[in-house]
Parts: structure tokens; sequence; C-alpha cells
């Protein structure tokens, strides 16, 4: 029964934000055609670097092109699911109205991961799902259904791990509370996932696999789909995700339990 | 309000726009840290001159080109987009109108303010990392300083001006943000932020020399990598301080029509 309720509230919250959101709807074809600019001015660099070069540390342009698929995906997923409710929530701890969130009668991480969602951000992940088929075309070869398969699997790994920082993020603002312009550093980081690990040297490589698991999130799914990934490699990615969710979980808990609240 | 009022003004302006910033130093470090796309270019393309030099740019070319893009993107930098938007928004405009100062010469105070305190952060260990890994190409005469000096300031006064003049187009239309946005993609290219112009194909390339965003950072970058000879720069210094002037003065002119339809709201 308990699976059936929480799919029950998260409908009512998603039809909560899409009927703010449809409320602006100039504002929805405005963003869908800003999404669409981006993701053409972000293939500049790629198309100009393959139109010299053939292979860049190992990858040619449908290659990267997947890599840059997974991460418009991400992206999407980043700034229409994850980012609103996370402002959302440090912006009520700070007015105190997280008071009200915490009495009702659901589990509180839930109820703040799904507190708001951006609905037009499906347009990212439909357009990176469209360089994925681009990036594939140009390939010449369709993937094996094991391979897309163990694709979707990390994919859906990165979109956990990403979940997870974010919500050991929202566990720090129940000390630190003001931390919207970390939203926008992590996006700037994030930015590093759009090219392939192997394309980073050194301590960076170290970084952004094992610290900021950009490797997890979009180079393994790439790698995946193209059949390219070691069984290792993919089971270690899914344990790490796995971890990470257990390790969010933990945080968030013990920052509840340690909420004075707001009111006095 | 004469320029001798403004004149006296300025020093307390200064002085409390480094107030400001010392105040919100921690925001004031994590805004500076989003400044990472110089570091990530920098990071693929010396990868990709690693296997072999890319249209004349070797690993060393390319350190040198994203670290400087880093430095003058940093000192260049501005928030007064975002400032005006939300001002204007919210109606706190009205407070800045009855300032007897101009407001462009409040706003662009308090943004100087803050260049000396981005400089201290941003400077020390990018120069270190440039020096020591591509001093041979950055600029050391006497004449190159004195052009880079100029250049930066030209580059400043430039983003500025632009800035507010799309800050100002919040008196005209809702989504200003959303012309931000634009601007952005095509800031990210045309200047040679995402990628040295040279790179480019030769058609954006020319279209990029007669805009002006090749001016606020390719342009200063390329005066940072020139070595030695920086003589042949000082036609591009030219054409940047005639945009300067341009660019004062369609802000000022939107400025002054959007002020004349603006009806304080909010509140």
């Amino acid at each position: 029964m308990r699976p059936l309720r929480y799919a029950g509230l998260l409908a009512v919250q998603l039809r909560a934000s899409l009927l703010t959101s449809l409320q602006y709807r100039a504002d929805f074809l405005l963003d869908g055609a800003m999404s669409l600019y981006w993701m053409a001015w972000n293939l500049v660099p790629l198309l100009v670097l393959f139109g010299v070069r053939p292979t860049v540390a190992g990858w040619d342009l449908p290659a990267a092109l997947l890599v840059m698929a997974w991460f418009t995906v991400l992206k999407g997923v980043l700034d229409g699911a994850i980012n609103p409710s996370l402002i959302e929530v440090t912006e009520r701890i700070r007015t105190g109205a997280f008071d009200y969130v915490l009495l009702k009668p659901a589990d509180p991480q839930f109820l703040v991961s799904t507190m708001r969602f951006q609905p037009w951000k499906v347009i990212d992940v439909l357009g990176g799902f469209g360089i994925a088929i681009a990036g594939f075309a140009l390939r010449g070869r369709a993937p094996s259904i094991g391979d897309l398969a163990l694709a979707a699997l990390l994919l859906v790994a990165g979109a956990s791990v990403l979940y997870s920082m974010w919500i050991c993020v929202v566990a720090a603002a129940f000390k630190v509370i003001k931390l919207d312009n970390l939203v926008y550093l992590f996006g700037s980081l994030f930015d590093a996932a759009r090219w392939p690990i192997q394309v980073f040297r050194g301590v960076w490589r170290f970084v952004f696999t094992f610290i900021l698991p950009l490797a997890l999130m979009t180079t393994y799914p790439a790698m995946a789909a193209l059949g390219m990934l070691d069984a290792t490699t993919a089971l270690a990615a899914l344990g790490g995700a796995v971890a990470a969710g257990a390790v969010a979980r933990w945080a968030f808990r013990s920052a509840i339990r340690h909420y004075t609240s707001a009111s006095s | 309000m004469t320029v001798g009022r403004t004149v006296r003004a300025l020093p307390t302006i200064l002085r409390v726009g480094v107030a400001e910033t010392v105040a919100y130093r921690a925001e004031f470090l994590v805004w500076m840290l989003t400044t990472t796309l110089p570091l990530i270019m920098l990071g693929l393309w010396t990868s990709v001159a690693r296997e072999a030099p890319f249209d004349g740019y070797g690993t060393r070319e390319f350190t040198a080109y994203f670290l400087a893009a880093l430095v003058v993107r940093n000192l260049t930098g501005s928030w007064v987009v975002w400032q005006l938007s939300e001002e204007i928004r919210t109606g706190a405009l009205g407070k800045r109108l009855l300032v007897p100062v101009h407001p462009f010469v409040v706003l662009g105070a308090t943004h100087l303010a803050a260049v000396p305190l981005r400089a201290a952060v941003a400077l020390p260990f990018t120069l270190l990392l440039l020096l020591g890994s591509a001093g041979e190409l950055v600029v050391r005469t006497p004449l190159g300083l004195a052009i880079l000096a100029a250049s930066l300031t030209g580059a400043w006064l430039l983003t500025f001006a632009v800035m507010v003049l799309i800050g100002a187009l919040a008196l005209f239309i809702d989504k200003a943000m959303a012309v931000m946005d634009v601007y952005l993609g095509v800031y990210a290219l045309l200047s040679g932020y995402l990628v040295p112009l040279d790179l480019l194909p030769p058609w954006v390339e020319a279209a990029s020399r007669a805009l002006p965003f090749r001016y606020m950072l390719g342009f200063p970058v390329e005066v940072i990598c020139s070595g030695a000879d920086t003589r042949a720069l000082l036609g591009d210094l030219a054409v940047q301080w005639a945009f300067v002037g341009l660019a004062g003065l369609a802000a000022l002119a939107v400025w002054r029509a959007g002020l004349r339809r603006h009806q304080a709201f909010g509140g």
C-alpha cells in the first residue's frame, strides 16, 4: 500500500507544479526556445573540434555527441526536478515555512524532493534524446538492446547520485541557511560533464571520477551505449550510486532529527 | 546632478561598495568560483593539443589563452543586469532615482569597488600558472603593458555599458533575462570565451571583428598573449574605445527612453 500512496502523492505534487507553470504559457514556449538555443550553442565547440580532428582521447564525433546527449538529459533532470525543489526548500527553511512541511503525514525526504518541478525542462530531456539519436545515426550502427538497457540503468544511477548530492546539500542547509549560490557553483562545475572523462588528466580526472562523479553521470552511460564499458566499472558505478543514496538518506534523517524548528 | 557633486560623492560610494563586497565575502568567493568554463575548456583543448597542435595552437598557447580569459572574465564580470532587473521589478528603482547622482555612476562605482578584491582572489594563482607554463607568450614590453591596461579598462567599461543597456530593457519588457540568455550565448561564441576566435571559420572570425563582443574578452586576451609584438594591436585598441563610446551612448539613450515610460510598480 505504501508505494501506491507515495505514487499518488507524487502525482499530486507534479500536478500542482504543472498547473502553476501553465499559468504562464508564454514562459513555457520561451523556455523551450531557450533550451533549444543553448543546445545549439553547446554543440559549437564539439563541431569546431571534430571538424579538424577525427578523434580526441579516443573519442570520435558520434561518441562525443552521446556524452553531450546524456549531459543534456541530466541537465534537464537537474534543472527541472532537483534544483527547483532545493531552492524552494532552502527558502522555506529560511522563512520558517518548512515546519508546515514537517507537519504533513508523509516522509520528509519525499516531500522535500517533490516540492517543486519545472515541467518545461522536459524539452531539455527530449532534446538530449534527440542528440543521442543523431549520434547513433552518424555512427551508422544502432546500439544493442543490452547496451541500451545498461546505459539507461547508468543514467538512472547518475541521476540518483545527483539527487543524493542535493539531499546532502539540503541537510547542510539546516545549519548554513543561505545556499542558493551553491546551485550556480554546482551548475558550472557540472559543465565539465559535457566532455568524456578521458579528456581530463591527473588530479581533475580523479576529482571528476570519485569526488564529483561526473564520469558516472555522462561518460559511463555513453560508454555503455557504445558497448565499451567493462563489467567491473559498471558494477562499481552502480554500487557507488547505491552507497551515495544510503549516505544521503542518513544525512537527511540526522539533520531532521536535530532540526530545531523556526518558531519560538 | 552636477559633476562636482558626483565627484564629491564618489569616494563614499566606492567605500560602500568595498564594504558590501567584504561583508558578503563567502558569497563573493562562491560567485567567483562559478567562472569555471575557461578551466574546463583549458582541460579539453590541452588534451587535444597534446596529441598534435591544433591549427597553430599547442598546449602552451591554449594554456595561456584560457588562463588569460579567466583573468579577464573575472576582472570585467558584472552583475548589473540582475541587479537592475530585480530593482525594476520590485519598484526599488524609485529609491535609486531619488539619489542626486546618476544611477549609472552609482552602479558603476559599486562594481568598480569589487574589482580590487576580485583581482586579489583571481590574480595570484592564475598569474603564477600563466607565467610558469607559458611565460614567453605573455606580454612584457612597457608599450604592451600600457596597451594591456587600456584594453582592460576598455573591456570593463564596454561590458558594463552593454550590461546596463540590457538591464535597462527591463523598463520596456518583462523578460529582460531572456534577452540576457540570448546575449550570453552570442557573447560566449563571438568573444572567444568558448573557443579561441582564430579557430573559428573565417567568416565567423571576420564577423567577430566587427562586433563589440570580441573587444570585451578576446582582444584583452590577445594583448596578454601577445608577447613582444604589441604595436599591431593599437588599431584594435582604437576600435575597442570607439565601441565603448557607442555602447555608453546607447545605454544612456535606452535608459532615458525607459525612464520616461517607467511607472514604479511592485511593493
